[in-house]
C-alpha cells in the first residue's frame, strides 16, 4: 500500500515535470512473476545484485504472471497500468505483442551483448520468438512419476506413452487443464510422427484422433491449472503420475525428497521471459531498461541456474551454469537441455499455436467437461 | 417519527377532514396554518430525514456494487469491437445478400479497415472474439495481420515503376494535406515539440477527386501519427500498400473519381497515372486475398462479419446457453462444443442434491432443538453455530484433509479393513467431493431458519392430536409437519441460492466433474478472457438467484432474515 | 416427541427414542467432526495430513507446536495476515458507520420505496460472490481500482452491509419510540438523544453487526482474488492458493487459529444478543 502511494506520487511528479530527462529513473517500479521458486531464484539472482548497485531501487514484487494477460488487458481497458515489467511465458508474450499490450524492442540496443561479444540477437538466437519478448530461461514440460507404485509390480515407466497405458501402469494420472502439450502426447502415442504432429491436428481427424486418445484416460486423471498442483497430488499420492514443469519436479525429487522420479522422454520445451508493458512513462521505462540490461546479461542468466533447473535463454550462458546454491548438487544433469534429457524432444511450435489456439481451447474445454 | 405518532397524526388528519366536510373552512393548526398543509409538511421532512439518513449508504452501495453488476450486464451484450475494428467493411456489408463472396468494394474496404487494425494492433482480439462465433477465425485474423501489405504491394510497386516520385512522402503531402495543416507542421518542428504533431488534415475538395484514396491515406496518416512508443510524421513515411490499392481503384474509375477536376500539385502526374492505370497487371482482390489466408474466399468469416456488425449482439446470451446465431437464424452448436446447459444443469442437480440432503439432516436437528429445554437446545445450538462461523476455507480444507486418498477417512476404512490398501476410495476432485464438502458448509443455513420456524408451533397440537387417537406418526405427518413446511420452505431456498453461486469449494474439492457454472465463469474472466461470455453467464446466474430471491421475500420476507 | 420418554411408552417409542438421540448424534458429529479433526493433526510433529501411529498413542513426541511456528514465522503467512488486519477493520467500520445510519433512517415510519431500498441493501448478500466478483472486476478496472488497498476495502465494505443492516434494524425493531420522545421533552436534542438514549440500546446489534461485517471481510476469498494483487493477499486467499498449490499442515494451524477466533467471536455475539434482547425487554431465548 505504502509503496504503491510511493508509485503513484512518483508516477504523477513524473507528468507534472515534462522536463524530465531520460536519465531521470523511477525509483520504485513492479514486477509481476509467477511467486513461489521460481521468483525466490529471479530474487536471488537478479534484483539482489540490482539492489546491491542501486540502493535506492525499491522492487514491489507481484505474483499474477498467470492471469498475466487478463490484467493487462484490464489494465489497458482502464488506462491504468501499474506494471513496470511482466515475466510471462512466450505464447503469452506474443499475444500481448499482437494485442500492443506489450512494447516491441530492438534487442541488441536494449540488451547487453554476450560476454563473448556476440550481439543479444544472436546470442538469444531462435528463442526471441516475439519482437516484444526478452527471453530468460528455456524450461520444459514433462512428466514425473510416483516410484512406490505397488500395483505397477516393478515396472517403470520408460517413455510418455505410459501416460496412456492403464494396463501396465493403473493409478490416476494428473495433466494441464488446457490442450497443449497433451494434444501432441496423445498423437505421439497414437503413432503420428513426432514431425507429422502439428500437421495431423490441423486436420478435423486429427483433432479427433487425439481427442479420442485423451478419452482413454479422461476419467483417471486429475487436471491441474497450476504445475505446483500437479506436484502436490503426486507427493499427497492422489495422482501417479503427470505432468509438470522440470523445474518444479526438480525440486520434489531433489530439494524434498519425494519418491518421484523424471520421464524426460518427449519433453516440450518452453521459454519464459520479460515483456515490458507498452506506453510506460519515460522514467519507469529507462529504470526497466536499465534493470533489464544488468539481469539479462550473459552472468545473470547463469547465475539464476544455481536457485532453479531451468536452462539460461542465452547461448553464453550454458559454460558458466554451476552447482545448486544450497545443495551443491551440479545443475546441468538436471537441465532440460542437457543433452542425456533431450534424446527426444517436442519442439514447441508458437506460431502454430497463437493460430489455433482459440479453436482447440474451446473444444478442448467442452470436451473436459463432459 | 414514531408508529404511535404517526398513529395519532393519520387519525388527527381524519378528523381534520371529517370536521373540514362538516364546518366549510380550513381547520387551523396552532401557528394558523391549515393544519393539512402542516401536517403534510411534518409527513414530508419526515421522509426526507428518513431519506437523509439512508442516503449515504446508498449512494455508497450504487457506487461500490450495483453499478459494476449492471457495467457486467452491459458488457453480456456490448459488441462495439466489430464495427470499431472493421468500420468500411461493415458499411460495405449492409446490403450484402449473402448469396455470393461479396464484391470487390467490400474487399478493398477490408483491405483498408485491416492493414489499419493491423497497424493498431487490434486486429487479433476482433480475430479471437469473432472466433467465439466461428471456428477458425481467430487464425485467418491472425494470418491475414502478416500478410495484408502483399494486397496492395503489386500496386504499389507498378506506381513506382511508373513514376518514382510516387514513394516520396512528399508527393503525397502535396497532393493531400492541407497547407494550413502544412505550415503548422513546420512551426511545430521549429517548437519545443513536446506536444504531439498536429493532427493530419486533408485539403478540402480532394475526397471529390480521390475518394477512397483520400480515406485510405487519412486513415494511414492518423495512424502513424498516433501509434507506436515514437510516432511518425507523414512528411516522411512512404503510405501503406494498401494506400496504393485505393489510388488503383480510383484511377480506374472503380469509385466514382473524377480526376478531371483536379487541378492542384501534381495533377500532370495524377492524369498520367490515370492513363497507365488500365496498362496494370493486377489479379481480383478476391484472390489476392485467397493468398493472405484462404478463409477470405470462403462464406463464413463473411456471414459472421455480418451477422455481428451490430454494436450490440445478442450472441453471448445464445452462446450461454449453447445456441449461435447463424445467418439461418438461431441454431444448436456442434455437439462437441455444448457446455454450458449441461454446467447448468449440473449446477442444478448438484445444487438440489445438496439442499435435499440438508433438510434430511437438518429436519431432525431442528425438530431437537425445538423440543428440548431452552437450556439444554441452547448447548446444542453452538454446535450449529460453530460451524456457521467457521471460515469457508477452514472447512473445505478440514474435508480435503479428511476425503483424500491418503486422508483421515481412508487410512481409517484401511485401518479397519473394510478397504484394501490399493483400493482406497476416490472421495475428492469429484461430485462426491463437492457434495459432502457443500452439505456440510450449508447446513447451518438450513438448520437455524427450521428452527426458529419450529420453536413457534405449540406442542399442543401434536398433543390434542394424540389425544384424539392419532398415532405418533400421523400426529408428527398431519399435524407437526404442515406447520413446519415455512421453515423448510426458507432453509431450501436460503441454502439453494447460496449453493448455485458457490465458487471456491468446489474449485478445491470440485474436480473435473464436480464444478460449477461459477468457475466457468471465473475461467472466462481470467482463463479464456471471453469476458463477454462471462458476464452472459453471470446475468444468466443472476436472474435465477434474483427470481428465488424474490420468492423467497415473498414467502419469509427479507426483513425476516436472521444471524444466528 | 416431548424431550423426556413417558414411563408408560411402548417398547417401538423406546426404540425410536433412543434411534432418534443417535441420528441426531451423527449429524451433530457430521457437523463438528471436520473441525474437530482439523484441531488435533495441526499438531502433527511429521509433515502429514492424517494421523500418526505416535498420535494415536499420544506420545508427546509426536505433538509439535511446528507448524505453528511455521505460520508465526513465515513471512507470506505474516503478511497475508497483516493484509487480512488492515483491510478488514477498516471494512468493517465503513459497513457499520454507514449502515446504522441506514438502518436509522430504515426504521422510521414513513419511507418512501422502503421496499425497493431494503432489496438493494440486501442484494450483497444475495448476489453470488463471483458475479459481483466480476462486476467489481471489470467496473474497478475502468476507475483505477482494480489491485488497489481501497479498491478492496470498498468491496469487503459493500459486502459487509447487508449483516449491518440486518442486525440493526433487527434492534430497532423492539424499540420504544416513547424514550426518544420522553427524552426530547425533557430537552435534550436529537443528536444528544441519539447517544444517550438510542445509542446504548441499539449498540449490541450494531456491534454483533460489525462483528459479522468484520467475519465477512476477514474470510472473504473470491472478491479479493479478483478486485486485490499480489500486495493485498490475505489469509483466505493465502489458503487457497495453498490448499490448491503446496499444501502443508500450516494451514491447518492457521485453521486451528481461525476456529478460534470464530469461537470468540461468536461467544461475543450470543451475549451482546442475549444483553440486547434484556435490555429490550424480551425474554432471553
Amino acid at each position: 500500500m505504502k509503496l504503491k502511494t510511493m508509485l503513484m506520487m512518483g508516477a504523477a511528479a513524473s507528468l507534472a515535470a515534462p522536463m524530465a530527462t531520460a536519465q531521470d529513473m523511477a525509483n520504485t517500479v513492479t514486477f509481476v512473476s509467477w511467486g513461489g521458486a521460481y521468483q525466490a531464484s529471479q530474487i536471488n539472482a537478479y534484483t539482489i545484485p540490482y539492489r546491491d548497485a542501486n540502493p535506492d531501487v525499491t522492487i514491489v514484487w507481484d505474483e499474477s504472471s498467470p492471469e498475466a494477460v487478463a490484467r493487462m488487458r484490464a489494465m489497458f481497458e482502464a488506462d491504468n497500468v501499474t506494471w513496470d515489467l511482466v515475466d510471462v511465458v512466450a505464447a503469452d508474450a506474443i499475444r500481448l505483442c499482437d494485442e500492443g499490450l506489450a512494447m516491441e524492442i530492438d534487442h541488441d540496443a536494449i540488451l547487453a551483448a554476450g560476454d563473448d561479444g556476440t550481439p543479444a540477437t544472436e546470442d538469444f538466437g531462435d528463442l526471441i520468438v516475439s519482437d516484444c519478448f526478452i527471453p530468460q530461461i528455456v524450461y520444459s514440460t514433462t512428466n514425473g512419476y510416483r516410484t512406490d507404485v505397488a500395483a505397477w509390480e516393478g515396472r517403470v515407466p520408460e517413455d510418455v506413452c505410459a501416460l496412456f497405458d492403464t494396463e501396465a501402469f493403473p493409478g490416476t494420472r494428473t495433466l494441464e487443464r488446457r490442450p497443449i502439450n497433451n494434444l501432441e502426447w496423445a498423437l505421439l502415442c497414437d503413432g503420428v510422427a513426432m514431425e507429422d504432429i502439428y500437421d495431423t491436428l490441423e486436420t478435423e481427424d486429427g483433432i479427433n484422433r487425439a481427442f479420442a486418445m485423451l478419452d482413454t484416460i479422461k476419467d483417471d486423471t486429475l487436471w491441474w491449472t497450476s504445475a505446483a498442483e500437479a506436484i502436490q497430488f503426486m507427493a499427497d499420492g492422489e495422482a501417479v503420475m503427470g505432468s509438470s514443469y522440470n523445474g518444479r519436479l526438480f525440486s520434489a525429487i531433489v530439494e524434498q525428497d519425494q519418491p518421484i522420479e523424471m520421464l524426460w522422454d518427449a519433453q516440450v520445451f518452453d521459454l519464459d521471459g520479460w515483456i515490458i508493458p507498452e506506453g510506460l512513462p519515460e522514467d519507469r521505462l529507462s529504470r526497466v531498461e536499465d534493470f533489464l540490461f544488468f539481469a539479462t546479461d550473459t552472468q545473470r542468466l547463469a547465475d539464476q541456474a544455481a536457485y532453479i533447473s531451468y536452462g539460461p535463454a542465452r547461448i553464453s550462458s550454458a559454460p558458466l551454469v554451476g552447482t545448486h546454491a544450497e545443495l551443491g548438487v551440479e545443475m546441468a544433469p538436471h537441465m532440460p537441455t542437457n543433452p542425456a534429457n533431450s534424446e527426444r524432444v517436442i519442439v514447441f511450435n508458437y506460431l502454430w499455436w497463437a493460430d489455433y489456439r482459440d479453436d482447440l481451447d474451446a473444444r478442448f474445454q467442452a470436451w473436459l467437461s463432459r | 417519527m414514531s408508529d404511535a405518532t404517526a398513529g395519532n397524526l393519520s387519525q388527527a388528519a381524519a378528523e381534520a377532514r371529517r370536521e373540514d366536510a362538516a364546518q366549510t373552512g380550513p381547520m387551523l393548526a396552532a401557528d394558523g396554518r391549515p393544519l393539512k398543509r402542516s401536517l403534510n409538511r411534518a409527513l414530508r421532512a419526515q421522509k426526507l430525514r428518513a431519506l437523509a439518513l439512508i442516503a449515504p449508504l446508498l449512494i455508497f452501495l450504487l457506487v461500490t456494487f450495483v453499478a459494476p453488476i449492471l457495467d457486467m450486464l452491459f458488457r453480456s451484450v456490448e459488441n462495439q469491437i466489430v464495427s470499431e475494428t472493421l468500420p468500411r467493411t461493415v458499411i460495405a456489408l449492409d446490403g450484402w445478400d449473402a448469396t455470393d463472396l461479396p464484391d470487390d468494394a467490400t474487399y478493398a474496404a477490408l483491405a483498408h479497415d485491416f492493414k489499419e487494425a493491423a497497424e493498431r494492433r487490434i486486429h487479433t482480439r476482433l480475430g479471437s472474439r469473432l472466433n467465439y462465433e466461428a471456428t477458425g477465425l481467430s487464425s485467418i485474423f491472425r494470418r491475414s495481420g502478416r500478410g495484408i501489405d502483399g494486397v496492395g504491394e503489386p500496386y504499389a510497386d507498378q506506381f513506382a515503376a511508373l513514376d518514382p516520385a510516387w514513394e516520396e512522402p512528399a508527393t503525397w503531402i502535396a497532393l493531400m494535406a492541407d497547407p494550413d495543416w502544412i505550415s503548422e507542421q513546420a512551426d511545430w518542428l521549429e517548437a519545443a515539440q513536446d506536444t504531439p504533431e498536429p493532427a493530419f488534415r486533408l485539403v478540402p475538395g480532394i475526397a471529390d477527386v480521390l475518394p477512397e484514396t483520400t480515406d485510405a491515406y487519412r486513415s494511414f496518416a492518423r495512424t502513424i501519427q498516433t501509434t507506436g512508443r515514437t510516432p511518425e510524421s507523414p512528411l516522411t513515411k512512404e503510405p501503406w500498400a494498401t494506400v496504393y490499392l485505393a489510388l488503383y481503384r480510383d484511377l480506374s474509375g472503380a469509385t466514382g473519381a473524377d480526376i478531371g477536376a483536379y487541378s492542384g500539385p501534381g495533377a500532370t502526374r495524377l492524369q498520367t497515372a490515370a492513363d497507365a492505370v488500365a496498362g496494370f497487371e493486377t489479379i481480383p482482390l478476391r484472390d489476392a486475398f485467397a493468398e493472405v489466408a484462404d478463409g477470405w474466399v470462403q462464406m463464413p468469416v463473411w456471414t459472421t462479419i455480418q451477422t455481428f456488425s451490430d454494436p450490440y449482439t445478442a450472441g453471448y446470451f445464445l452462446a450461454a446457453v449453447d445456441l449461435q446465431l447463424t445467418p439461418q437464424g438461431i441454431e444448436q452448436v456442434e455437439d462437441n462444443q455444448r457446455i454450458y446447459l449441461t454446467l447448468f444443469k449440473r449446477t442444478m442437480v448438484l445444487s438440489l442434491t445438496i439442499m435435499g440432503l440438508c433438510v434430511i439432516l437438518g429436519y431432525p436437528i431442528a425438530y431437537l432443538l425445538s423440543n428440548l429445554p431452552m437450556r439444554t437446545s441452547n448447548m446444542l445450538l453452538i454446535l450449529v453455530l460453530l460451524p456457521f462461523w467457521t471460515s469457508l476455507l477452514v472447512r473445505t480444507s478440514a474435508w480435503k484433509v479428511l476425503l483424500q486418498q491418503q486422508g483421515v477417512i481412508n487410512d481409517l476404512l484401511v485401518w479397519i479393513g473394510l478397504v484394501g490398501d490399493d483400493a482406497r476410495l476416490t472421495m475428492i476432485n469429484n461430485q462426491t467431493g463437492t457434495v459432502v464438502a457443500m452439505t456440510h458448509i450449508l447446513l447451518p443455513f438450513m438448520i437455524l431458519p427450521l428452527y426458529s420456524v419450529m420453536k413457534t408451533i405449540p406442542p399442543s397440537y401434536v398433543r390434542a392430536a394424540k389425544s384424539l387417537g392419532a398415532t405418533n406418526w400421523t400426529a408428527f405427518w398431519r399435524v407437526y409437519f404442515p406447520q413446519s413446511v415455512p421453515g423448510i420452505g426458507a432453509g431450501c431456498i436460503l441454502v439453494f441460492i447460496l449453493s448455485i453461486g458457490y465458487y471456491i469449494t468446489p474449485e478445491i474439492v470440485g474436480g473435473r466433474t464436480g464444478i460449477f457454472i461459477s468457475n466457468r465463469i471465473a475461467f472466462h474472466i481470467s482463463d479464456s478472457l471471453n469476458w463477454g461470455l462471462a458476464a452472459a453467464l453471470g446475468s444468466i446466474l443472476l436472474a435465477l438467484v434474483l427470481v428465488l430471491y424474490w420468492l423467497y421475500d415473498k414467502i419469509v420476507g427479507i426483513d425476516n432474515v436472521k444471524l444466528g | 416427541m416431548d424431550h423426556r420418554l413417558p414411563p408408560y411408552a411402548t417398547t417401538g417409542q423406546r426404540v425410536w427414542f433412543y434411534a432418534f438421540r443417535v441420528i441426531c448424534g451423527l449429524i451433530f458429529f457430521f457437523l463438528m467432526a471436520p473441525i474437530l479433526v482439523v484441531i488435533p493433526l495441526s499438531f502433527n510433529a511429521q509433515n502429514f495430513f492424517t494421523f500418526t501411529p505416535g498420535m494415536l498413542a499420544f506420545d508427546p513426541d509426536a505433538y509439535s507446536l511446528r507448524h505453528y511456528r511455521d505460520f508465526f514465522t513465515n513471512p507470506d503467512w505474516q503478511q497475508a495476515l497483516s493484509n487480512s488486519l488492515k483491510i478488514a477493520p477498516v471494512a468493517t467500520l465503513l459497513s457499520v458507520s454507514l449502515g446504522t445510519l441506514a438502518a436509522i433512517g430504515l426504521s422510521q415510519s414513513h419511507v418512501p420505496f422502503k421496499g425497493a431500498i431494503m432489496a438493494v441493501m440486501i442484494s450483497p448478500m444475495i448476489v453470488p460472490l463471483i458475479i459481483s466478483a466480476a462486476g467489481m472486476y471489470f467496473f474497478y478496472s475502468r476507475v483505477g481500482l482494480q489491485g488497489t488497498y481501497w479498491g478492496v476495502v470498498l468491496a469487503h465494505a459493500a459486502l459487509g452491509i447487508p449483516f449491518v443492516i440486518i442486525t440493526v434494524t433487527a434492534t430497532m425493531v423492539g424499540f420504544d419510540k416513547s424514550l426518544t420522545r420522553a427524552a426530547a421533552s425533557l430537552g435534550a436534542n436529537p443528536v444528544t438523544t441519539f447517544f444517550r438514549v438510542q445509542m446504548p440500546l441499539i449498540l449490541p446489534g450494531v456491534i454483533s453487526g460489525g462483528l459479522f461485517a468484520f467475519i465477512t471481510s476477514f474470510d472473504e476469498v473470491v472478491v479479493v482474488i479478483f478486485v486485490g494483487s499480489a500486495g493485498q493477499q490475505t489469509l483466505p486467499w493465502q489458503m487457497f492458493t495453498g490448499l490448491r498449490e503446496q499444501i502443508s499442515p500450516t494451514i491447518l494451524a492457521v485453521a486451528t487459529i481461525l476456529v478460534v477466533v470464530s469461537i470468540a467471536l461468536l461467544t461475543v455475539v450470543e451475549v451482546l444478543r442475549r444483553r440486547s434482547e434484556r435490555l429490550r425487554g424480551m425474554s432471553p431465548g
